[in-house]
């Protein structure tokens, strides 16, 4: 073997374990996240975060009840506006549209996909708060909906369209009206791909800050209705941690395992319905 | 066209309706940051770009900073993610067996997941203090003749920003582009080892070059999602608004800004600033987002029109 | 350079290659391969058996067969490609100037031992660095332009390309871009070139100019070749080996293959009775 195929052998080796080592430290660094979260969030949670309020200033042992229930209705609300709007889209983009206007639907969706969450925020502001001159749960769930939106509808759209030709020609065949077919046939059909795409949009924005900032703002208080500003965990997991107290400290990292353990857990969850098999038979 | 029954004909028409909602939200979105962004586009113009004062007080409202800021952060992500990226990247798509890829592109995704203020969690409890016991002293030490590691470092500031913002901006290079280095035809690497070439020259001279429109995608993505990125760097930045050669000052980013003073932001003016802020967020993610979009697809059609007779 | 081969099945090998009815003295003709009891595996599933057969010196010889025969899989243990196929495995010898393939380094064998592919399949460059892709990596003695010239005329496409070398490769025709694959193949001066089926994407004209070529080459380096066209074989290849179902049935002269085969199961797939 001559020295120039000697050296070129020893470069190849090197470069390729290299990668590997940028590979092993990408997946590391998940498991540092987890790792850490787990340590500092598992010795503070405790029964009263789950069901106390914020304690007062100076105290310790308050909770993060509020915020919990916050963030509950905040996504109950991002769930009504942005699962029926992605969801008949999708059935409108895969089973009636035209070539343009399922483009122009498309490109608007993924562009609102790309925008800041922040800018989506400001959106939210002047279509909610400042009309009426205050923060309130439903600026918050605005923005939060209209984030859902874009995932929900393409990912629904493309399991849709995925059902094989055969299943809805039979249907037809028989007799059943392009509606029926869709919700009797189409949809069963692709219902595992939607849940999927529900529960990634769901993971998605449970963990957004920036757009609640300046719609629901945040309360250390109970927020009753739906009109007033309420806390949300990721707003209160952001001021706690950058406070300066050591409790605080302790309950941000609280809060951030079960907002993570939340997401991270939908992820999987949804992946695992996915993988199940998609509920259509291979033509 | 065959005409629908009336049923159909109904659902046809709702459906349609939240179709276009869609598209109307979208407008409607571009719309209201053009007019919210009225008073100061008119009173500042282009010097809104290119003024460094930031002063609500006597109304006088620059952005430089806040786009310093946001490119340098973003600048310094770059550098360390896209190395990293596309080595991991290459490693999956290459080397791995294809379980093993296939899991270790599981947790990665897991990792896009993990939300921004997580992120600025660890950023403040683990990074920052990393950084101005250990990290920031070595740079200095070493590199401290650079301008770029000089001046006082207490831990938040633009390189602490950027290494948050690289490590959330990874999994995005190597997802997109662990799947175009997949879709290289095979034979294309089988030429290149059939020359003599070493795994290594097959991969980088051939499989990574024929994919590289693809994985400058993947960079624009990053870049896109690297300036839209609002907790995870307000809360590592030090949110001061200067401009400095060095990569240890504070400084600030226009997502930043506007998480932090938007609700405090009295008179029309200041909050209009703030709104065209937005606006300027958006163009750039729109035009990068765009430009990303275009590259990926162009270089999955590549792969597949090749050799034809 | 001795090594005569051993016959599996019905072998028969003369120079004058008209059969065993000639008493012309027969001196075995030199090997530049050869395979010795060649047994591979996928995995569990065996797909070639016991096959021993030499690739003589400056011949083309060819390798027809059915599909599912094993004919690509044996071409491309000759330079080790089924090496990127995990569970893919070998026993038995392959030679190569005598000297067992599987214990050099594969890098080198590599050099020496050509592939063209049957999509053409250039890289995403200039026709000029195409050629000179494997003259880089290796390290030539002549200069580059000089060596990438002297590729494209021994592949006849260097009056058509000369003036557009700096153009890319995927602006040439499906014909083109094949010769220009044999091209850069050709460059790092093989010993050997293996080409697996090269014809099978291209229209009848560029068909007939590669196997032009390849009659042409023969001086230049040995070849080897797959194809499921059996007048191809017999228009362009000294030796003709017809497999079935991971056997070698018979290796012969192709004339005298293809007018007096010695295995019924030969005779039946060249006339077409399946394949």
């Amino acid at each position: 073997m001559t020295a120039r195929l000697r050296w070129r052998k020893l470069v190849s080796g090197f470069m390729l374990t290299m990668t590997g080592v940028c590979a092993v430290v990408a997946v590391v660094v998940l498991f540092f996240i987890l790792g850490y979260l787990v340590y500092h969030g598992s010795t503070s949670i405790s029964w009263n975060f789950f069901t106390k309020l914020p304690a007062p200033l100076g105290e310790t042992g308050g909770g993060m009840a509020n915020a919990i229930v916050g963030s509950g209705k905040l996504l109950l609300l991002a769930a009504l506006i942005g699962v029926p709007v992605g969801f008949l889209g999708a059935i409108y983009l895969a089973e009636f549209s035209g070539t343009t206007v399922a483009f122009i639907v498309r490109y608007a969706a993924d562009l609102l996909n790309g925008v800041p969450s922040i800018v989506i925020g400001i959106f939210a502001y002047i279509l909610a708060v400042l009309p009426f001159k205050h923060f309130s749960t439903t600026a918050g769930g605005l923005a939060l909906g209209l984030m859902m939106i874009p995932i929900t509808l393409r990912s629904t759209e493309e399991f849709l369209r995925a059902v094989p030709r055969n299943l809805r020609e039979g249907a037809m065949a028989l007799g059943a009206s392009k509606a029926k077919t869709i919700a009797t046939v189409i949809v069963p059909a692709a219902y595992r791909g939607i849940l999927t795409a529900v529960l990634l949009a769901f993971a998605r924005v449970a963990g957004e800050t920036a757009p609640l900032l300046f719609t629901a703002l945040g309360n250390r208080y109970w927020s009753p209705g739906w009109n007033q500003p309420t806390s949300s965990l990721p707003v209160m997991i952001y001021n706690y941690a950058l406070s300066p107290y050591e409790d605080w400290h302790r309950q941000a990292w609280a809060a951030g395992l079960v907002l993570l353990g939340l997401i991270l857990v939908i992820n999987i969850l949804a992946r695992a319905i996915l993988a199940r098999g998609v509920s259509v038979p291979r033509s | 066209m065959r005409r629908l029954r009336e049923g159909d004909e109904i659902v046809r028409l709702v459906t349609f309706l939240f179709a276009a909602f869609v598209v109307l939200v979208t407008l409607l979105l571009i719309f209201e940051l053009w007019v919210g962004s009225a008073l100061p586009r008119h009173k500042f113009g282009f010097h809104f770009f290119v003024t460094s004062v930031w002063d609500p007080i006597s109304d006088q409202f620059g952005a430089l900073p806040f786009i310093y800021g946001t490119v340098v952060t973003a600048g310094i992500s770059l550098i360390l993610a896209v190395p990293l990226g596309i080595g991991a990247a290459i490693f999956l798509a290459e080397l791995a067996p294809a379980r093993v890829s296939d899991v270790l592109q599981f947790f990665i995704d897991l990792l896009a997941a993990v939300p921004s203020v997580i992120y600025g969690v660890l950023g403040v409890f683990i990074v920052i203090p990393l950084m101005r016991e250990y990290i920031q002293p070595a740079l200095k030490s070493s590199l401290g003749f650079l301008p770029l590691f000089q001046g006082p470092a207490y831990g938040v500031g633009f390189f602490t920003a950027g290494v948050v913002l690289a490590i959330m901006v990874i999994p995005y290079i190597i997802s997109v582009s662990r799947e175009v280095l997949l879709s290289v035809p095979r034979d294309q690497r089988e030429a290149a080892l059939a020359l003599g070439a070493t795994r290594w020259e097959s991969t980088w001279k051939v499989v990574v070059p024929f994919a590289r429109t693809g994985i400058m995608g993947s960079i624009f993505l990053a870049l896109a999602r690297a300036l839209g990125e609002t907790m995870a760097v307000t809360m590592v930045i030090g949110n001061t608004p200067t401009i400095s050669a060095s990569l240890f000052s504070p400084g600030y980013s226009i997502a930043a800004v506007i998480a932090n003073e938007f609700t405090e932001a009295t008179g029309d003016i200041y909050l209009q600033s703030l709104i065209e802020l937005g606006l300027v967020l958006f163009l750039l993610t729109f035009i990068l987002n765009g430009l990303a979009r275009l590259l990926i697809v162009a270089t999955s059609q590549r792969g597949s029109g090749m050799g034809q007779a | 350079m001795h090594a005569s081969v051993r016959p599996a099945v019905s072998v028969n090998i003369t120079p004058t290659g008209t059969g065993s009815a000639s008493r012309e003295a027969t001196a075995p003709l030199p090997m530049r391969m050869s395979i010795n009891q060649l047994n591979f595996f996928y995995g569990a599933k065996q797909t070639l058996f016991d096959i021993s057969l030499g690739i003589a010196v400056s011949k083309v010889t060819a390798l027809i067969g059915p599909s599912g025969c094993g004919k690509s899989t044996l071409l491309r243990t000759l330079n080790r490609m089924y090496e990127t196929v995990r569970h893919a495995r070998l026993e038995g010898e392959i030679l190569l100037d005598g000297q067992n393939i599987l214990a050099q380094d594969v890098t080198q064998l590599r050099r020496r031992v050509g592939m063209v592919f049957q999509r053409p399949n250039p890289f995403p460059k200039s026709i000029f660095d195409n050629v000179a892709y494997g003259l880089r990596i290796n390290g030539t003695k002549l200069p580059i332009a000089e060596a990438v010239e002297k590729s494209l005329r021994h592949a006849a496409l260097w009056d058509e390309v000369k003036d557009q070398l700096h153009k890319s490769a995927y602006d040439l025709s499906g014909g083109q871009q094949q010769r220009l694959c044999i091209a850069r193949a050709l460059a790092v001066e093989p010993e050997v070139l293996l080409l697996d089926e090269p014809c099978s994407a291209l229209d009848p004209i560029s068909t007939a100019k590669i196997e032009e070529l390849l009659v042409s080459l023969k001086d230049l380096c040995t070849i080897a070749i797959v194809t499921h066209n059996m007048q191809q074989a017999a228009r362009v290849s000294d030796f003709t080996a017809f497999l079935l179902t991971g056997q070698l049935i018979e290796f012969s002269p192709t004339p005298h293959l293809f007018t007096t085969p010695g295995d019924p199961r030969t005779e039946a797939y060249i006339t077409g009775r399946f394949g």
